[in-house]
């Protein structure tokens, strides 16, 4: 048991990164931080914004990863997850005054108990049927907050507005910069979270169950038990991304909300890497600037651009970032060697 | 009961629009083994080339015709050109590859015909059908067309050599290799009747919901739901799920209190779910055994 453990974990830590393993080396990992940490005080508030929104998605994106390349479930249907923790935050937030940090965990905690009731039918379900059921649930996310009965809490169509948080303790910081911090801090604390996670006893059953699921169970891992356990902890950190994203717009209303998102996390995560942890945030950055280049290269034929792009993605790198930073991690140590 | 009998009538109406697209559905599942989630934009796009060519003064039928064609080259062509090399690739990137399609054809669309709502002519006339006011001559004529379709279809995988080969390369690749079927090009003529069926389904559906790019989105969806309740590997299943579909919504509409017209979609949706948890093979489909 701990010789395996041993193996697992110090894999990464040992030269290159294996094909396997889902973090990045300590050093990159580091010029990443920094680089996070310090751009936002050289640019606007609008591209700290964007940054914000980086993140969140990264974070959302993180989530399905984690379902997806750890336990290898599908989902399209991580808006509505996504949905339900902005909703939570809000209606606290508006209804209760609740202070904005302490809905966080309020979401996560609603959003993993959706995420874990959802992943008891589909433990029936695999490959196309589990995409189409959660493709389901997605389309009808909006159309369920919208009910009457709720309105009193959500607002309707019109949905909620909320208010931007000030820095806390009187520090120099403008609204944009506090939340680009407080959502990084949030982020980091999931990532180590996550990459803990997967390269936990939990992590490793998992990742058995992805591999061969009948071998697993043989193994002794409960495979009906782990497999919902990953719906709901993707469902929560898809919650808190919500929330943050809640709070980082200032509104959330049901349109907000519709299979649109659902697919671009999904194409999100292809993007990155299926199973690579890190590929997130580059995953993030795709769906969020991709749309806009290709706004800036035709107006209307955003779209097609958009399609071209991801075909190209599709054949060029099939692995998403992960083979661009193992390609760039082998020419680097061809140099080195020479 | 006669509130009863009318609303089954009209369920049955707007079933067989979920019957068609549940029909191009089942198509292309058989031949991949995926569900293309770009289906209804690419029979969207076929619709619009139909109406072009009537703008252009070709007679409805002469369009009707050319459009089948064409979509069949065309599904050909996409299958060939762009998914041919994704056929090793895991479920993933088809999943994405079929987004990508998605968002081409879509903004292709836009850009070509512009987003506003067009009206669709209809062979059949919209007249009462039989004196009934619940379903007009064009909804029986597209039961007819959707009766006619499966017959069709049943008549060519049961009766000729090359929808056996279909049929065998959808079940067993290898084996059907062996025998020397060509099966990558069974794939690619399934698409094209995948297609070709969609054109059907959209230049059918589309004087009921009017033409515009995002006409599919609602539609397929119901399309999906009925080819789940029927099975995905049974075209009559599909047929029978479409039309169970469309009852089932305008009886939930009807006889469950608080029901309108927002939570008709939630509905479809949990009939989804509920059938994949309870059957997941559908009600007429095999269910799949794996090899240990």
């Amino acid at each position: 048991m701990s010789a395996a453990e041993e193996v697992v974990t110090e894999a990464p830590a040992v030269e290159a990164v294996p094909k396997r393993a889902m973090t990045l080396g300590y050093g990159t990992s580091l010029v990443v931080l920094a680089a996070l940490i310090l751009t936002p005080l050289f640019v606007k508030n609008f591209v700290i914004f964007q940054m914000t929104m980086l993140l969140i998605y990264a974070l959302a994106v993180l989530a399905l990863n984690i379902l997806t390349g750890g336990s290898g479930q599908f989902s399209l249907g991580q808006s509505a997850f996504y949905a339900i923790g902005a909703y939570v935050t809000a209606i606290l937030m508006e209804h209760f005054n609740v202070n904005y940090a302490l809905t966080l965990p309020v979401a996560g905690v609603v959003c993993f108990g959706a995420g874990f009731l959802f992943g008891q039918p589909a433990l029936r379900l695999s490959g196309i049927y589990l995409a189409l059921a959660t493709f389901a649930l997605a389309l009808a996310m909006p159309q369920l907050l919208k009910l009457g009965f709720l309105e009193h809490w959500t607002g309707g169509v019109q949905g909620l507005v909320v208010t931007k948080p000030d820095a806390p303790f009187g520090l120099p910081l403008s609204q944009d910069m506090w939340l680009y911090y407080f959502t990084l801090a949030v982020s980091i604390g999931i990532y180590v979270a996550s990459v803990n996670l997967l390269r936990s006893r939990s992590g490793r059953a998992l990742m058995s169950i992805r591999d061969n699921e009948i071998a697993a169970s043989a193994m002794g891992v409960n495979v009906a038990l782990y497999k919902t356990l990953a719906f709901g902890v993707s469902a929560g950190i898809t919650g808190i991304a919500g929330g943050l994203g809640a709070i980082a717009v200032q509104f959330v209303a049901p349109d907000g909300y519709t299979i649109t998102l659902a697919i671009s996390l999904f194409v999100g995560m292809v993007v990155g890497g299926v199973g690579w942890l890190p590929g997130s945030i580059v995953g993030s950055a795709f769906i969020i600037f991709v749309p806009n280049i290709a706004e800036g290269i035709s107006k209307g034929l955003s779209g097609a651009v958009f399609g071209v792009l991801l075909f190209l993605v599709i054949y060029l790198v099939p692995h998403g970032a992960r083979q661009v930073a193992l390609i760039a991690q082998q020419l680097a140590a061809k140099l080195k060697k020479n | 009961m006669e509130l009863f009998a009318n609303q089954v009538l009209a369920g049955i109406a707007t079933g067989a629009i979920y019957a068609c697209m549940a029909l191009a559905v089942v198509m292309i599942y058989q031949a991949i083994d995926h569900l293309n989630f770009a289906q209804g934009e690419m029979a969207m796009f076929s619709t619009f080339m139909s109406w072009q060519m009537m703008q252009w003064g070709v007679p409805y039928w002469g369009a009707f015709i050319l459009t089948v064609i064409l979509s069949f080259a065309g599904g050909i062509l996409i299958e060939r050109l762009l998914f041919k090399p994704l056929a090793k690739a895991p479920v993933l990137t088809n999943v994405a590859g079929f987004i990508a399609l998605f968002a081409i054809v879509n903004s292709v669309a836009g850009l070509i015909w512009d987003f506003t709502i067009k009206q669709y002519p209809t062979p059949f006339g919209s007249s009462p059908f039989l004196g009934s006011q619940l379903i007009s001559t064009h909804q029986a004529g597209m039961v007819g067309v959707t009766l006619l379709l499966l017959a069709g279809l049943y008549f060519f995988f049961q009766f000729t050599r090359i929808g056996l080969a279909m049929r065998a390369a959808a079940s067993l690749p290898e084996s059907a290799r062996l025998v020397g079927i060509n099966t990558s090009w069974m794939i690619a003529l399934g698409w094209g009747m995948a297609s070709a069926i969609g054109a059907i389904a959209g230049m059918l559906i589309a004087p009921v919901v009017f033409l515009e790019p995002n006409m599919m989105g609602g539609v397929l969806i119901y399309g999906f739901a009925s080819a789940v309740l029927g099975g995905l590997s049974s075209p009559l299943g599909a047929v029978i799920g479409g039309f169970l579909v469309g009852v089932f919504e305008n009886l939930a509409g009807t006889y469950i209190p608080g029901v309108g017209n927002e939570l008709k979609l939630p509905i479809a949706l949990a009939l989804i779910i509920t059938v994949l948890v309870v059957k997941p093979a559908g009600l007429f489909g095999r269910p799949i055994v794996k090899r240990v």
